[in-house]
């Protein structure tokens, strides 16, 4: 079968550290997804986006095993994420992190305390190493100094979402799900979690599959796109790319007023930073 | 063999390598940090050689990283060698987020907290008495407007909860009724029959279950069932911000939400207690029936000679109390709820133990009450 450039199916030999084929999800009577195919390429950030209720965020819990599919085949990091044994879907589990869209802290334990408990499951580490490890996390996802020893009820919106990235990354996992992380933040917080993500993903290397509406966050960082509608990954690629693609919502929604104000933006920025590489 | 191993060597010139192996990931880390950090720092170099690396995560890079920084602070000069570029970058990346961080709460001392948990607890219990009876008189006040017209009385809201106290209460308040009487019947005939009297087992069910566990039992299975739900319902409506919503609309919360069930609740009460009281005779009727030979004929006969009506009319009076008290205790702890769904749970679970708690202390209240009117 002939790949387009814009198919959600890479090649057969790419390096997929997701593979997801003929997915479909129905609730009742109600179908989400129908035959939907998606690969997410490794070290990549893969955006997705689509209208409320297209079941993004279904998808993703597909993929992570919280959705049991009425029918498809999901691999995850070379395994069938589907049909595990529990001590593989443990492994598996390991190998992955997930920061939920309220961040999803276990209200009863402290922030040092939620970046430990992954440490805690897996792995039997002594006390004093856990808190050196959870502390430079709290540093690394930006909290304050005195975040440790706080409860997840005296955070702001923003900084519950620093804590559920730093217990997302408490494992270093290959793989990072993301469902809508700058979502109920205000553009300066959101756009510093934009950057966060980037910067880590650039010196921890792993891959982030990333649910957002967020134009300005597929702008920023994310380097493919995949959209979905009527119950199917539409198409994959970069912003550039799904310009060219013809469909009424995709085209709306890029070339919407938000999403040329966005676009406009990230044009106004590139300028700047090259007059200022001339300059230098 | 482990899979992250290191190799300590200490050359000519008092330089000392280290040599480190294998994968310095966060599941291996454990197998060498302990050996490394114990060896003493000393010396005038070293060198950290991470060219037998596998795999480095930031576990990894913070040993190494936390390695280069205690041997320097103690003089040793450190370099670290042959690293990949991404371990390079991790190093980087860990040691520029070594900032001191709080991690758990400063320590502090065990007199003093329990000392201040007790003063905390006695002070938050004040205010719990002082906040209910503003609640109580809040609650009163808005009765009363409604009782003479001046505020409306939500019908639809009135009759859903009359569905839900009452009529789905039926079921299990009947069984358990019915349970308990044949229980009192079935352990009083045992003691009675010792003195020839198996007979007076019908004063023994007719007067206990009247006027007191007919009530009481009602009332402490209603208030598990609905003060729990109305703490629930009225807590999560609060933090999910209804309760604001109603007020900047213009409703009122305790006309729309506290009213209905409060009224709901004292009038349940009184048709629940009398179906309960019904059901216990029923049940101790029948174990006379089955296990004494006494015929419904008889027991009916003997029941209206030896319960007095004002038994009936006493526990009725009680009935409708309980349900005010069972629903203001509910509806108050709904109300107390602050943050987070933790606090539903402590709420709601405070609701049923106070209206339980209160229920007995009133009953008791009654007995004495009653008893000093002159009804034994």
């Amino acid at each position: 079968m002939a790949t387009n450039l814009l198919s959600p199916r890479l090649p057969d030999d790419a390096d997929a550290v997701i593979r997801v084929r003929g997915l479909r999800n129905q609730f009742g009577d109600q179908v989400v997804h129908d035959n939907l195919d998606l690969d997410v390429r490794r070290g990549e950030i893969l955006g997705v986006v689509g209208g409320s209720g297209t079941g993004k965020s279904v998808l993703m819990r597909s993929i992570i095993g919280l959705q049991m599919p009425a029918a498809g085949h999901i691999e995850v990091l070379g395994t069938d994420a589907m049909n595990l044994a529990p001590e593989a879907a443990k492994d598996l589990r390991r190998r992955w992190g997930v920061l939920f869209q309220e961040g999803a802290l276990f209200s009863s334990l402290t922030v040092a305390e939620n970046i430990e408990v992954p440490m805690r499951e897996f792995l039997d580490l002594p006390d004093a190493l856990m808190d050196e490890l959870a502390g430079f996390k709290v540093a690394m996802v930006g909290l304050p100094h005195d975040a440790g020893p706080k409860f997840p009820s005296q955070l702001s919106g923003g900084m519950k979402k620093r804590a559920g990235l730093a217990r997302a990354l408490s494992l270093d996992p290959q793989l990072l799900f993301l469902d809508e992380p700058t979502a109920g933040l205000d553009p300066i917080s959101a756009a510093g979690f934009d950057e966060l993500i980037k910067v880590l993903k650039q010196t921890l290397g792993f891959t982030v599959f990333l649910i957002t509406h967020d134009l300005d966050t597929l702008h920023a960082i994310c380097d493919r796109v995949a959209v979905l509608a009527d119950g199917k990954v539409l198409a994959v690629g970069t912003i550039a790319e799904l310009l060219t693609f013809d469909h009424p919502w995709v085209r709306e929604y890029f070339t919407g007023p938000r999403g040329r104000a966005a676009t406009e933006s990230v044009g106004r920025a590139a300028e700047s930073t090259a007059l200022h590489m001339e300059e230098g | 063999m482990g899979v992250a191993s290191f190799e300590e060597t200490t050359g000519p010139g008092d330089i000392r390598r280290l040599m480190v192996r294998g994968r310095l990931t966060i599941a291996n880390i454990n197998e060498v940090v302990a050996p490394i950090r114990a060896i003493p720092p000393s010396g005038s170099a070293l060198a950290i050689d991470l060219s037998g690396i596998e795999r480095i995560d930031t576990s990894g890079a913070w040993l190494i990283h936390r390695l280069v920084s205690d041997w320097t602070a103690a003089g040793t000069a450190v370099t670290v060698e042959n690293a990949s570029d991404d371990a390079t970058k991790l190093i980087a990346e860990v040691a520029a987020n070594d900032v001191p961080v709080a991690i758990r709460p400063p320590p502090e001392n065990i007199a003093l907290l329990r000392l201040e948990r007790i003063g905390r607890s006695i002070i938050s219990a004040t205010d719990d008495i002082g906040s209910f009876l503003a609640f109580l008189g809040h609650t009163m006040v808005v009765l009363g407007q409604t009782v003479i017209g001046r505020r409306p009385l939500r019908w639809n809201a009135l009759i859903h909860q009359c569905e839900a106290i009452g009529v789905n209460a039926l079921g299990i308040v009947g069984v358990l009724l019915f349970l308990v009487g044949l229980v009192v019947a079935q352990q009083g005939a045992v003691q009675l029959r010792a003195f020839g009297a198996e007979v007076f087992v019908v004063n023994l069910i007719g007067r206990s279950t009247a006027r007191e566990l007919g009530v009481l039992l009602t009332a402490i299975m209603v208030a598990g069932r609905s003060s729990s739900a109305f703490a629930a319902q009225i807590g999560s409506m609060k933090l999910n911000e209804e309760i604001d919503a109603m007020s900047i609309i213009g409703m009122s919360a305790i006309e729309v939400l506290v009213i209905p069930r409060v009224l709901g609740m004292a009038l349940m009460m009184l048709l629940l207690g009398f179906f309960g009281v019904t059901m216990a005779i029923l049940g101790g009727g029948l174990f006379c029936w089955v296990s004494l030979s006494i015929p419904p004929i008889s027991f009916v006969q003997r029941l209206q000679e030896v319960t007095p009506m004002s038994d009936l009319v006493i526990g009725m009076i009680k009935a409708p109390v309980f349900g005010l008290i069972i629903a203001m205790m509910g509806c108050f702890q709904g109300t107390q709820v602050r943050g987070n769904a933790e606090s539903v749970g402590t709420h709601t679970t405070k609701a049923v133990v106070q209206s339980i708690f209160l229920v007995i202390v009133l009953d008791a209240f009654f007995a004495v009450f009653f008893s000093a009117l002159g009804y034994n």
